[in-house]
């Protein structure tokens, strides 16, 4: 056979045999594999672009998690803050309290006192007349025991009494 | 060091393959030297004996680059395959091991003989060729190249099958075996020869662009093999690169818009004398570029496997000066066809790449919707999304 003549036979079952393996082929051979090799593409691709939304997410969620840190922080600081002062209120006002408390207990006390003492005053004071009374009686008896004494003492008295 | 170490023990299996190569080249060539001395004594008288005993490179090549009837095995088996010829008298079928290397006539609806390489029918009583029968008769037999391209035909069927059964399993995984030797040519071809020369609509090419480039490469690969079933010069026959540039013709044609039309016949802005030359020229370029693409093909494989051929055939020709010679450039055909046949594995892929990238870019202009730059613009942000 020439070497640049083309032969029919060769040229024939070339044309149909080629037409046939490229229907074949196209069916069930480049097909499945384009569309895998699409498809692992397109897994690829979006499987990055997850992770570059799942590290912005991250981030976000970093920032979120230190703004909650911040204010969390804050709150405690207010709530310390806060319950400081109940306590110094709580204290000034025990304190308030129990001076006025201690200071009505006193008032009451020296009421107490003050009467007492009036009452043994006057207990006093009735034992003292009571006594002046028996002493002044005792005198008396003895002063007046004799006629002698009573005339002496009439004469004193009478002494005393100048006639005015 | 490992490195160099591998690179070393591949230097040494290409070596062995090519002087495999060498040995079996040896072969033929012997059979040849028989058959032409067998063919001497029986026909010609001793005046012409010193000529015709001559080892003929010439003869010896082309018959290796050649199309044949039967499928050469070794020494002198060949595999017998089917002859079909079609003549005015109807069909004629029987196996091309009844020529018997050529030596016999096979009496069908004619009577049939191998000369020089194609069978024509022979008057066996004048001894010469009947012209006028040969003409009606249709050789559409399944010879050596077509063989071997149903062999490559069904391999490739048996592989991308296979690979995209693989693929179907593999789903969204990384590829496995075969696979992943398939899949980055798959997606050379996708990305930088369909993409890059057709635009957006490149994926409706996809399917002729991957058989051809695929066919082409198999084929040149198979015609690298110096053993049954390789060693058929397929890629490098003109018929088949005459069907593929066709194929390209043909999808060209069929696929091209109007603009690509009015391009070839009314070129924009361009005044009417001018066109009267130019669109001539236009559409002789239309059947000149799938020709060029068909000689191309055929001239690069077939020189490979010329020059390779004609390394051997020094060895013959200084062995018959001197059979010390002979060894002696053994050696250097070695050498040199070791060297060929690391080229032609490099041609092997790059033609199937070329043709594969011109065909694209061919159907690249017959989609192309116009030439404004804002459109170019575009489609060059578009492609480079993707």
């Amino acid at each position: 056979m020439e070497l640049v003549k083309p032969s029919i036979g060769l040229i024939f079952w070339m044309a149909v045999s080629f037409s046939i393996i490229l229907f074949l082929l196209k069916k069930f051979a480049w097909k499945p594999i384009l569309g895998m090799i699409k498809e692992r593409e397109e897994s690829i691709e979006s499987a990055l672009a997850a992770a570059e939304k799942a590290k912005e997410e991250m981030k976000a969620l970093q920032s979120n998690n230190e703004r909650i840190l911040a204010e969390a922080r804050a709150e405690r600081d207010t709530l310390l803050k806060e319950a400081r002062e109940i306590k110094d209120k709580m204290i000034l006002e025990a304190k308030t309290t129990a001076t006025k408390e201690g200071e009505r207990m006193l008032a009451i006390a020296r009421e107490n006192i003050q009467n007492e003492k009036m009452a043994a005053i006057t207990e006093l004071k009735n034992q003292v007349a009571t006594l002046s009374i028996e002493i002044a009686e005792k005198i008396l008896k003895s002063e007046l025991s004799s006629d002698e004494k009573q005339k002496s003492l009439v004469n004193t008295l009478l002494k005393d009494v100048n006639l005015n | 060091m490992a490195n160099k170490i591998n690179i070393f023990k591949h230097f040494l299996v290409l070596v062995s393959i090519f002087a495999f190569n060498t040995l079996w080249a040896y072969e033929p060539i012997e059979k040849e030297h028989n058959a032409a001395e067998v063919h001497e004594v029986a026909t010609t008288e001793h005046g012409t004996e010193h000529e015709s005993t001559g080892f003929d490179a010439g003869k010896m090549i082309i018959e290796h680059v050649a199309d044949s009837y039967g499928w050469h095995l070794w020494g002198h088996t060949s595999l017998p395959l089917p002859i079909i010829l079609k003549s005015d008298k109807g069909f004629d079928f029987f196996m091309s091991s009844k020529f018997n290397h050529g030596h016999d006539a096979v009496q069908g609806n004619y009577n049939y003989r191998i000369h020089e390489g194609s069978i024509v029918v022979f008057d066996e009583l004048t001894g010469t060729v009947d012209e006028e029968a040969t003409a009606k008769i249709t050789d559409i037999s399944i010879t050596k190249n077509v063989a071997a391209m149903l062999f490559s035909m069904l391999l490739m069927l048996w592989m991308f099958i296979k690979v995209a059964k693989l693929a179907t399993k593999n789903r969204g995984k990384a590829p496995s075996g075969l696979q992943s030797w398939i899949e980055p040519l798959v997606m050379f071809v996708r990305d930088d020869v369909a993409k890059p020369s057709i635009g957006k609509h490149y994926e409706r090419f996809m399917p002729f662009l991957l058989t051809a480039f695929f066919f082409i490469a198999i084929n040149n690969l198979l015609g690298l093999i110096p053993i049954f079933p390789g060693g058929a010069n397929l890629t490098g026959s003109i018929s088949v690169a005459l069907v593929l540039a066709a194929f390209t013709l043909v999808i060209t044609f069929v696929v091209a818009n109007k603009h690509y039309w009015r391009h070839v016949f009314a070129m924009p802005g361009v005044p009417l004398p001018v066109l009267i030359i130019l669109t001539p020229i236009e559409i002789l370029g239309l059947f000149l570029r799938p020709f060029v693409l068909m000689i191309r093909l055929f001239a690069n494989i077939t020189a490979g496997h010329i020059i390779a051929l004609a390394f051997f055939s020094l060895i013959f020709i200084f062995g018959e000066m001197h059979a010390g010679l002979g060894l002696g450039v053994s050696v250097l055909s070695l050498v040199f066809t070791v060297f060929m046949g690391a080229m032609e594995l490099l041609v092997a892929f790059l033609q199937a790449y070329v043709f594969t990238l011109l065909s694209a870019i061919y159907f690249g202009a017959a989609v192309d919707e116009g030439h404004d730059v804002h459109h170019h613009h575009d489609h060059a942000t578009d492609t480079a999304h993707h």
